[in-house]
């Protein structure tokens, strides 16, 4: 078994969405239900194989990539099929098997207009396939490839699927992160040229990730690890997506079905802030030094940023795309502290945002399914015409808010104290008062939140929608879709070690290179 | 000794002519084509009706049989120079000949219900397309400038006539005329500079001129700049780079489609492989003659073509500028080509092979839907999702390809471009490379233009619901040209281990 795993384990859960996607290929679009099934199946064979990997991986060990494979691919650019599971990896991952299943069976009776079941699942699953693989790919082609692939499919999630300006949205997300990587291929291919093995001196010439991290950026002079660094930062930036290059983000997620917000929301986002952890700043140490500072303050303007617009909203799904913007904005000031702590943080943040504003995004489309509107002075008085809707609601934003008890906490306070001691090298004075400046977004944060759920939740329902039958409650297919979540928000709000265990040893080492 | 020398040489000496040894197993493809010209006029000017239509299966079968030649040279390997060294057969030019044989079978595939349904000329169409396409492969061996020059006219004319073929319609002949008129004068370009590189050289033999290059001194020979430029700006008309590519939209739209295809694909190919010899056999000597007018060139084409491109209304047009565009990806392994030759050249072979298929594949689909459509005109193609969903998806993994997403064949063409312009570390390399990076999010757009308007858009009313069957031909043009842009993309080994095959003796 053991072996079995070690050999293809990773190879079968990145492509077994494929061989679902190949035999849903061969059934004719008229039988619904028939590909509903094949993709929820699908996608639990896949988490199935995720659950095998992480019950067989070496927690004690988890700095160290596991399950490897390794074979050759492109011998003429000297790129390999490198995959590898570690710390870093492993929990998001585990994010994406846990949300891609649940986002099918919500799908189950809340197919979007204009329907076709089969297209959207297919492009579904070819979504699914690219994120697993760019959070496993050891090579930074592999990765390049599978990074681009999510494009496409959400491309076509948000247009076909999408709302009122879902054209706009659709193109405005395909050229804001083709642009950010194309820069970063020029990126990767100067690194493959100038790194330099520290021994011996010669360029290594390779794409390995492990080799390139090893070589810790030896032979690139600090100016270039700059520009460099700089060309990755627009692609990973784009993608996370960092203030000022935000601005594709809440059209896209306001105008996506409700499955394409929770799977861009949960999943995609976090593309960015792990490319920047997995690649940047291990393979340009000096680079992430430099940029560091500029990061954490443009970090920090995401964050007052997006708190600043959410407050401005009229449309839910709008705010909540905001506190996206905003939530990134902690992780992103985690990793530019370039400290063990931050990077601990970050990783818990991303899964922390991807449950909780996975949540969020799952409720505002339930919502809009019963009220045909996500204007949020239309709402009101939710926990009255569905309570059980209304409390869910209510806890995902305690969560989002960073109760303490609840995940979004971990994700938040860490944050904001990693700013307090920043690695060594690095501007103490300036990043005290970013801590101070994202502490006070966190207030921010607090007042919208409450303030959306006071005026969806509280009072009694506008007259508009007093006895409309189609607000009812949770249904079954939500039930099941959203439980696993709500009992993971509450679960690592409680024990956070779950995954601080998992990723310390992991950053430590990325944290170790760039001397923090 | 070159073929010129030894005609002076016996003009003193009266010895009996001695025909050059041929080895008829490397000529034998070029032979074969020979052969299927005169067969398509026999069968033409004796059956003359009768014969129509089997024209298509002829033309193919033809071009099946030129490929086996090439499989057996492939297995026997090596290099064989033929004629003292002006006629070269080794993995490369084998390679270029089997990605033009195959061009130009699918052209045939996308031509066969085409000029059936329109009644146009069938069986002169079938003998000028072959005709052009040995001009192509004899191209691809020539290193030698009458070599050079005579493979150029033997692919240029047939094509003239060809993109006039609708007849009828004054557009097409706008088309042949405007293609005759600028080819013609490229032609007349390129031959001074060809005269000019003669006087340098003493040789028509590419090997000898580079020799001659790389003693000549550097400073104070204008007239080398002078010939260098003259001869590249004449295979700029031809690839249609910017400047010079005024003729090609034009062109583009009123040629018949298949003959737009032939012309995007193959004869653009045949331009660029004419470039490749030239520069990487001759010219690399003066690398800073060369690498400077490259990179105007090739920033210039990517740029123009695509903001041009953002502004059609006709989905060929639209073509017609992407491929300018694209033709300033494919020049730009030039810009670096004295600092790794070749790996410039291999990218350069790359990217026209796997430009081909995924270009071929939007053609053939643009073709396939215009049979309902009546028109390739953008906001004709709204919604033709609902009625033909197989060819809009194909289409839009063609789209998806020309984008670059991987893992389709174009992202790979253009990260060995990447790759190589990055590598040189010059500072024209990097200034390329970042143009470029810009330059793909803007194709991004107006390709997922097309794709929205198919996909998203709704159609117009009265629009049938079903249309009519994709004919065989056409769907076996799509599926060989998807298959192969797959292939391409999730293996490129297939490609570059061919490319990279033993050392091309650079200069020689």
């Amino acid at each position: 078994m053991k072996q079995f795993l070690n050999d293809w384990g990773l190879i079968l859960v990145t492509f077994l969405p494929m061989v679902g996607v190949l035999a849903m290929l061969c059934v004719p679009r008229e039988s619904e239900e028939t590909h509903k099934l094949l993709a929820v199946i699908t996608s639990l064979a896949t988490a199935f194989v995720g659950i095998l990997l992480m019950l067989n991986f070496n927690y004690d060990r988890a700095g160290i990539l596991q399950f490897r494979v390794d074979h050759s691919w492109i011998d003429a650019i000297n790129s390999r099929f490198i995959m590898g599971l570690d710390g870093l990896s492993l929990p998001l991952l585990a994010l994406t098997l846990l949300i891609m299943p649940l986002v099918f069976i919500y799908s189950w009776n809340h197919i979007p207009e204009p329907g076709n079941v089969k297209a959207f699942f297919v492009l579904m699953l070819v979504l699914e396939m690219g994120m697993i693989g760019t959070f496993l790919a050891e090579d930074l082609i592999l990765f390049f490839v599978f990074f681009e692939i999510v494009l496409l499919p959400m491309y076509f999630l948000i247009g076909v699927w999408g709302g009122p300006e879902r054209k706009y949205a659709s193109i405005k997300f395909f050229i804001y992160t083709l642009l950010g990587s194309a820069l970063m291929l020029v990126a990767f291919v100067a690194v493959y040229f100038l790194v330099k093995n520290p021994v011996t001196g010669e360029a290594i010439q390779t794409f390995s990730i492990p080799e390139l991290k090893a070589a810790g950026g030896e032979g690139i002079t600090r100016a270039a690890q700059v520009v460099i660094f700089g060309g990755m930062f627009m692609g990973f930036g784009i993608k996370v997506p960092m203030f000022p290059f935000h601005t594709w983000l809440p059209d896209a997620h306001t105008q996506a079905p409700t499955q394409g917000s929770v799977i861009l929301a949960a999943v995609l986002l976090k593309l960015g802030t792990y490319g920047f952890m997995r690649i940047a700043i291990p393979i340009l140490p000096d680079g992430a030094r430099q940029w560091a500072p500029v990061i954490g303050v443009l970090a920090v303007i995401g964050i007052i940023y997006g708190a600043l617009c959410c407050l401005a909203q009229t449309d839910m799904k709008r705010l909540i795309a905001f506190s996206s913007v905003s939530h990134m904005g902690f992780t992103m000031l985690a990793i530019s502290t370039l400290t063990t702590f931050g990077f601990n943080a970050a990783v818990f943040g991303m899964v922390a945002h991807g449950l909780i504003t996975g949540m969020l995004f799952f409720i505002a489309g339930s919502m809009k399914d019963r009220y045909h509107t996500l204007e949020i002075k239309r709402l009101g008085g939710l926990l009255v015409s569905a309570p059980k809707l209304g409390w869910i609601f209510g806890l995902c934003t305690m969560a989002s808010l960073g109760l303490p008890g609840l995940a979004g906490f971990w994700g938040e306070f860490p944050a904001i104290l990693s700013a307090y001691a920043p690695a060594e090298g690095l501007n103490i004075t300036l990043f005290r008062g970013l801590m101070i400046a994202a502490a006070l977004g966190t207030v921010l944060a607090a007042g919208y939140l409450l303030w959306l759920y006071q005026r969806t939740a509280f009072g009694t329902p506008t007259e508009e929608f007093a006895d409309d039958p189609h607000i009812h409650d949770v249904t079954t297919p939500e039930w099941i879709s959203w439980t696993p979540l709500l009992v993971l928000i509450v679960l690592l709000g409680f024990v956070p070690a779950i995954i601080f265990n998992v990723t310390e040893p992991a950053v430590n080492i990325i944290a170790k290179t760039v001397g923090g | 000794m070159s073929l010129a020398a030894q005609l002076v040489a016996q003009v003193g000496a009266p010895v009996s002519f001695r025909g050059p040894t041929i080895d008829y197993h490397a000529l034998a493809p070029e032979i074969v084509l020979s052969a299927a010209v005169v067969v398509l006029v026999l069968l033409d000017s004796i059956k003359l009706e009768r014969a129509k239509a089997y024209m298509p299966v002829v033309t193919n079968l033809a071009l099946l049989g030129a490929l086996i030649p090439l499989l057996t040279l492939a297995y026997d390997g090596g290099t064989r120079a033929l004629f003292g060294g002006s006629y070269v057969v080794g993995p490369m030019p084998l390679m270029l000949k089997a990605m033009f044989i195959v061009t130009t079978y699918v052209v045939v595939l996308l031509s066969t219900n085409y000029m059936a349904e329109g009644d146009y000329w069938e069986s002169e169409y079938y003998t000028l397309l072959v005709s052009s396409l040995l001009g192509m492969v004899v191209m691809a061996s020539s290193r030698d400038l009458i070599g050079i020059f005579v493979a150029l006219e033997l692919l240029s004319i047939p094509a003239y006539m060809l993109a006039s073929w609708r007849k009828g319609d004054v557009r097409s002949n706008e088309a042949g005329l405007k293609y005759f008129l600028m080819g013609v004068f490229a032609s007349a370009v390129l031959l001074y500079g060809m005269s000019l590189v003669y006087g340098l050289g003493g040789s028509t033999r590419l090997e000898d001129i580079g020799r001659v290059l790389a003693d000549a001194p550097t400073d104070g020979v204008p007239v080398v700049t002078l010939a260098l430029v003259f001869v590249v700006i004449g295979f700029a008309f031809k690839v249609s780079a910017v400047p010079f590519h005024v003729w090609a939209p034009d062109t583009y739209e009123g040629a018949p489609t298949p003959v737009t295809t032939f012309l995007a694909v193959a004869s653009k190919a045949a331009g660029f492989v004419a470039l490749i010899s030239l520069v990487f056999y001759a010219f690399l000597p003066r690398a800073d003659i060369i690498e400077p007018l490259f990179f105007v060139l090739a920033i210039g084409s990517m740029t123009v073509g695509n903001l041009a491109a953002l502004r059609q209304t006709n989905v060929v047009r639209m073509l017609a500028y992407s491929g300018i565009a694209h033709a300033g990806f494919m020049l730009a392994p030039f810009v670096v080509a004295g600092s790794n030759p070749f790996r410039s050249m291999q990218s350069i072979v790359v990217y026209l092979v796997i430009y081909a298929a995924m270009n071929l594949g939007a053609f053939a689909c643009v073709i396939a839907m215009a049979r309902q459509t009546r028109s390739a005109e953008l906001k004709d193609l709204a919604g033709v999702v609902r009625s033909m969903p197989g060819l809009a998806w194909c289409m839009v993994l063609f789209l998806a390809s020309l984008i670059g997403m991987p893992p389709l064949g174009g992202w790979y063409a253009k990260f060995g471009v990447f790759k190589v312009v990055v590598g040189a570390e010059t500072g024209l390399g990097y200034a390329t490379a970042i143009i470029m990076a810009i330059n793909t999010a803007i194709a991004a757009y107006y390709y997922l233009n097309v794709a929205k308007t198919m996909i998203f858009d709704d159609p117009p009313e009265g629009a049938p619901v079903r249309a009519p069957r994709t004919p065989p031909s056409l769907a076996a043009a799509i599926a060989i040209s998807l298959v192969a842009t797959f292939a391409f993309g999730i293996l490129p080994g297939l490609l570059t281990n061919v490319t990279s095959y033993g050392p091309l003796a650079l200069g020689g």
